[in-house]
């Protein structure tokens, strides 16, 4: 029952004018696989540490196994962790890195040969143990970095983008790699990434860290479908949400919203914000766009076709405002041409333009 | 390493350009050849005299080849009084004065590298001070308190003192060694388990040990060059280039080149010894 319970975590850095992590809390349970995201400097790499026992928090604690590990050193907290910065040994052979922690733990020798042989197969190192990291592609190194990680019984096994530095078809297969040898160790996880597509597909929950604080946690799913403000919406999926700024109407027990000069049906669940400027936010691909004219759809411009392969990601423009559309392969289409667009009033959210946090309607 | 793993070196695409590389590196070799040839040449002679008979230095013109070697020259140094226990007090200060600098030496720079502490940086340039006094005039203060305290004329007070000439350098360039072994190195074996004394003696001390080998042949070397302060401090317990300097005006010039000799030799084979670490210090660094 490795679970981690990480209790108003506060962290200045010596010289740092705000904090690094800002009364961050949050419950691992035992076996979970959490990924973290955000912006560069936001502070996972500050809250991965001070979980790993490397950085002593300001305030605020720390519990793993039920145990208050905050003023324990990393020693004692038995976590095992991907560094940022791989923080292999350069003077040891792949193989003596990766056997690194078993080595310490006084593991025989046959069993550090096993367990080194089947961590390196996974990461697809077995050719490389006996080099020296000098010898290896930085790629090859974050793999072992990883390998070295997975080596060793952790309680908790902390990653901070461990697979950044792979292209992006090994990173693709890794990532199904690696989520499968979590399952099977079944280890309490913190992984941080910046790369979205990772964070939707192994985490059990994502968290969106923004400043040093959580925007939002919660399901990948749930997050990608309902940010809780503008910021998370913006940070998550590629293309990111697109924001209309817009005013609510009511007539004849239907809400609607008013986008520049355009009417768009609303969910009737709005008709209470009656009057009231909002911002309107929808995924790229729940805009629906057909070249013909048609009832209830918005008319808007075509600025830029970029054909992705699976899909073709059109930036239009409606009464002013930009918005990234995606479509099939198969639409034609070209810069300078109209299209209409409709959206299901079940894909809008909806957030306040002050706050940009998300407005209470159950759609 | 196999040959196999190592990629083929870049071939230069233009004829043109490749010749320019190869006058280039010839005209390196040369300038290499000419560095060694002027540091060696002092070298040589001295080994030359001190090797050839005393009659062959009086000839004129002198021979630049070893014609008659003998060694005789040598072993009336040798057996000349004083000599030899002056090499072996000079043997001991080195190595005394060696061991000495890099125990107070090495966590010294070790925290230099690691910690922020208060008086950080008017430690480091004190440190730089003390090199500012000449030998001179630390020396004589020092005989004093070393009368005073019957450390005087004992190869302890020799090593005192060079150990405090050492210091600085050793602290400095064992602080800029451990700067280049990157913390997160050791904070991540002591995630996987070590303790702060093993994660230094598995993972800092194995790549230090190149910078620290050459801090310590740096400190020998000085150490057993060193004079003045040296004939200061002893009376009857000269090392080798004290008991050289006194001697040195009342001595045949066969003498003379038989010293040069001896106190080029062992710091030659220390050098040579340690040389397994300074390589592989630039091999690593340089990669
Ligand atoms: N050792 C340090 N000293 C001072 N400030 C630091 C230190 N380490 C991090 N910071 C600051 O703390 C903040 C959070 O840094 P952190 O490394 O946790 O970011 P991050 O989210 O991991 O970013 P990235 O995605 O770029 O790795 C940043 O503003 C950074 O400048
Ligand atoms: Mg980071």
């Amino acid at each position: 029952m490795a679970d981690i319970i990480v209790s108003d975590l506060v962290k200045t850095h010596p010289g740092g004018r705000r904090p690094a992590t800002d009364h961050i809390s949050l419950h691992i349970p035992d076996g979970e696989f959490l990924v973290l995201v955000g912006p560069s400097g936001c502070g996972k790499t500050t809250l991965l540490r001070m979980v790993a026992g490397l950085e002593t928090p300001d305030a605020g604690t720390i519990h793993i196994r039920g145990r208050d590990v905050t003023h324990l050193s990393a020693r004692q907290r038995n976590v095992s962790m991907v560094f940022q910065s791989y923080a292999i040994f350069p003077h040891m052979r792949v193989r003596a890195n990766i056997g690194f922690g078993l080595m310490l733990h006084k593991v025989p020798k046959d069993e550090i040969n096993r367990r080194v042989a089947r961590a390196a197969e996974l990461l697809n190192l077995t050719d490389v143990l006996d080099r020296h990291p000098a010898q290896l592609s930085g790629g090859q190194r974050q793999r072992v970095a990883v390998a070295r990680a997975i080596a060793v019984d952790a309680d908790v096994l902390l990653m901070d983008e461990p697979l950044s530095n792979l292209d992006a078809l090994l990173r693709l297969q890794f990532r199904s790699e690696l989520k499968k040898i979590v399952n099977q160790l079944g280890t309490t996880t913190i992984y941080v990434t910046h790369d979205q597509a990772e964070a939707m597909s192994l985490g059990d929950r994502v968290a969106v860290l923004r400043d040093g604080r959580i925007a939002q946690i919660g399901p990948p799913i749930e997050v990608y479908d309902r940010p809780a403000d503008q910021f998370v919406g913006g940070f998550l999926g590629s293309p990111p949400m697109n924001f209309l700024p817009a005013t609510v109407e009511s007539g004849a027990g239907q809400a609607r919203v008013l986008v520049g000069t355009q009417r768009l049906a609303a969910p009737g669940q709005l008709t209470g914000f009656a009057g009231r400027p909002v911002s309107v936010g929808i995924r790229a691909e729940n805009i629906n766009v057909s070249d013909t004219a048609r009832d209830g759809a918005l008319a808007a411009q075509v600025e830029v076709v970029e054909p992705t392969g699976s899909a073709v990601l059109l930036t239009v423009q409606l009464d002013g405002i930009q918005l990234k559309v995606q479509t099939p392969p198969s639409f034609a289409t070209q810069p300078g041409k109209p299209v209409w667009l409709t959206i299901d009033p079940k894909h809008m959210r909806f957030y306040d333009p002050d706050t940009a946090l998300a407005l209470e309607v159950a759609a | 390493m196999t040959p196999a793993d190592t990629p083929a070196p870049h071939k230069p695409a233009r004829a043109g350009r490749g010749r320019g590389a190869r006058w280039r590196a010839v005209g390196v070799q040369l300038a290499c050849l000419a560095v060694t040839a002027f540091m060696f040449a002092p070298v040589y002679l001295v080994a030359l005299a001190a090797l050839s008979t005393p009659e062959s230095l009086n000839r004129f013109p002198l021979s630049l080849l070893p014609t008659d070697v003998s060694v005789e020259t040598m072993a009336s140094f040798l057996t000349m009084g004083g000599v030899l226990p002056a090499f072996v007090n000079s043997l001991i200060v080195g190595v005394g004065t060696l061991v000495l600098s890099v125990l107070i030496g090495l966590p010294a720079g070790y925290a230099l590298a690691r910690y922020v502490f208060a008086g950080r940086d008017a430690y480091q340039l004190f440190m730089l001070l003390t090199r500012a006094l000449p030998i001179v005039v630390l020396s004589v203060p020092l005989a004093q308190l070393f009368l005073t305290t019957g450390l005087y004329d004992t190869t302890y007070a020799v090593i005192l003192l060079h150990t405090a000439l050492a210091l600085p350098t050793t602290v400095l360039i064992t602080s800029a060694v451990f700067v280049g072994v990157p913390r997160d190195q050791e904070e991540a074996a002591q995630i996987f388990g070590a303790t702060p004394v093993q994660a230094f003696v598995r993972v800092v001390l194995p790549q230090a040990l190149p910078g620290i080998a050459a801090a310590g042949l740096f400190t020998f070397v000085t150490s057993w060059n060193e004079v003045l302060g040296a004939a200061i401090l002893t009376l009857d317990r000269r090392t080798l280039p004290a008991q050289v300097l006194s001697t040195l005006g009342a001595s045949p010039l066969t003498y003379r080149f038989a010293g040069g000799f001896a106190l080029i030799v062992p710091a030659l084979v220390f050098v040579a010894l340690m040389r397994k670490y300074l390589l592989s210090m630039w091999g690593t660094t340089l990669r």
